[in-house]
């Protein structure tokens, strides 16, 4: 069993979900939604991850960056860890590839800022 | 210098206000922006969560900034960087400095101040204690490590648990430095729901509900921080205090509008929002000056200050154009039943052409409400709500035919009617 707030309205749900033999029990939802997020946060919980990198020669002195889709929440720190060390040099474009494969989560990092040469 | 339209600030604010006075038929617009690039306070707001209402889909700061800039660029609308504006005079005469055209006055036939927030503190919530090296406003912190690359802190306490404290919390926690707690003086957070859950209860953060910083310890650099619980006084309860060793504070204990032009052009204040007082069209009392996004009132969400700000940019065009009435008469909207405030303040008497849209915010939380509009003791508008919190800004959109009734009654109030 585990308790979870639901994120998909201001009311904030308190909910629990339990696992029962065809799939999951939840309660203290209000509406449709709550239980199918619960599920999803049971089943397959997903985060998109975001940080920034150091960009040598542009106008901005980091760039950010993004995984492209959400990935699985438990390889969030296996995927920063694949941040550490890089270094971009401008231009780089919104869009631009920063690591390819993140944790090996098929998905890849993106910058989320174009950064001019200066 | 003459322009028509002066638009202070080139964050979210001033970049929708300008797009909005261009699609009116506007072409003599300036931006002015202190920062060397558009887009504000986005620029360092790496996270995603933007833009869900207006693009129906997940931006970052920077991504959704840069939809908008694209826009002002693809109309040739010009703007000036690094350029800071000193003062605002009543007769709309706009100076400003910077380092290629000196010093600029810069008379307008109309000026909208879209400088949004800037963060309350430690001063403004006296902490006692040292001063010690380490303690930050969270959106300092955020630039920091967002924008210059550098860790305020490895191991950090937040006091205030505003959306940004959270984002920090976890951004912190992403960067390898350890979150010990977030402290929150209210027994509810003023965050948005989705950022306790995916910034705090994805890396086990502890969120102290109605406890609050009563001490910073630490010579040179912070030692530790105590923490209390306080009584429903808000008060601490002392002999319940406890000590956590950090190396960093980060403060998330409310924004304020930063109206220190609008000051200075005597232009009226709400004491409640800190904002302008504002009627239908975002226009202030002052006439032909008009203000939208965070300066106007601190907005949770971008997506509600970039169609404020359209709204203040289309006004502006037909007000230059000579397409709004001014100075005649305006009625009050009063508020009731929980309801802080209601932006805007004021509507003019006359025929209403359009509807209108009205923001506002409630003092508690409160269950089960229908949030009404009343004209004469008449509901002429409302809608029921299931949960309504001081964290989540209210909108009612009125019809032309609504916002009729209310234009032309002579009592109008906006309140909350718990069932």
């Amino acid at each position: 069993m585990r308790e979870m707030i639901c994120i998909c309205c201001p009311m904030g749900c308190r909910m629990t979900v339990e696992k029962t033999a065809d799939g999951y029990l939840v309660t203290g939802n209000t509406c449709p939604r709550g239980k199918a997020y619960a599920i999803d946060e049971m089943t397959a919980p997903k985060r998109m991850v975001t940080s920034s990198v150091p960009v040598d020669g542009g106008n901005f002195k980091m760039v950010s960056v993004k995984t492209a889709v959400s990935i699985p929440k438990e390889l969030i720190f296996k995927a920063l860890d694949s941040l550490k060390g890089v270094r971009m040099t401008a231009p780089v474009k919104e869009g631009d590839v920063v690591v390819k494969n993140t944790a090996g989560s098929g998905v890849d990092f993106i910058a989320t800022r174009n950064v001019d040469k200066c | 210098m003459k322009r028509n339209l002066v638009i202070i600030g080139g964050g979210p604010a001033g970049l929708a206000a300008a797009i909005g006075a261009y699609d009116e038929g506007e072409r003599d617009i300036l931006i002015l922006e202190r920062e060397p690039n558009l887009g504000g306070i986005l620029n360092q707001c790496i996270h995603n969560g933007f833009g869900l209402h207006t693009f129906k889909e997940e931006l970052t700061g920077p991504e959704y900034a840069s939809r908008f800039i694209r826009e002002v660029k693809a109309r040739n609308i010009e703007y000036k960087l690094n350029t800071t504006v000193i003062k605002l005079s009543g007769e709309k005469r706009v100076t400003a400095v910077n380092e290629t055209d000196g010093l600029m006055n810069i008379d307008a036939r109309a000026v909208i101040l879209a400088c949004g927030c800037r963060e309350r503190p430690r001063g403004a919530i006296n902490i006692a204690g040292c001063r010690s090296a380490g303690i930050f406003s969270a959106g300092t912190a955020q630039k920091l490590v967002n924008m210059e690359g550098y860790m305020p802190g490895k191991e950090v306490v937040i006091l205030g648990s505003g959306d940004i404290g959270l984002i920090m919390a976890r951004r912190m926690t992403s960067e390898g430095a350890v979150v010990k707690a977030v402290v929150e003086l209210m027994p509810y957070s003023s965050g948005l729901n989705r950022n306790i859950v995916q910034c705090l209860n994805d890396f086990n953060i502890p969120l102290k509900f109605s406890h609050t910083v009563v001490d910073i310890k630490g010579n040179g650099r912070v030692k530790s921080v105590v923490i209390a619980p306080v009584d429903e006084k808000l008060n601490p309860i002392m002999d319940k205090a406890e000590e956590i060793s950090c190396d960093c504070l980060l403060l998330s204990v409310g924004l304020l509008p930063e109206n220190e032009l609008a000051k200075q052009a005597g232009i009226a204040l709400s004491p409640v929002t800190g904002g302008a007082e504002v009627d239908e069209n975002m226009m202030t009392l002052s006439d032909g000056v008009f203000e939208c996004g965070n300066v106007l009132h601190v907005h949770d969400l971008v997506d509600f200050v970039s169609e404020e700000s359209a709204h203040a940019g289309k006004c502006a065009a037909r007000y230059i154009a000579g397409k709004i009435e001014s100075g005649s008469e305006r009625i009050k909207i009063g508020t009731f039943g929980g309801v802080r405030y209601c932006v805007p303040e004021y509507v003019y008497r006359g025929k209403a052409s359009e509807g209108i849209g009205l923001k506002m915010r409630v003092n508690n939380v409160y269950r089960k409400v229908r949030i009404k509009v009343v004209a004469d003791g008449v509901e002429i508008a409302g809608k029921n709500k299931q949960i309504v919190t001081p964290g989540e800004m209210e909108t009612l959109s009125l019809t032309a035919e609504q916002a009729d009734k209310l234009k032309n009654a002579s009592d109008v109030s906006v309140g909350l009617e718990v069932k």
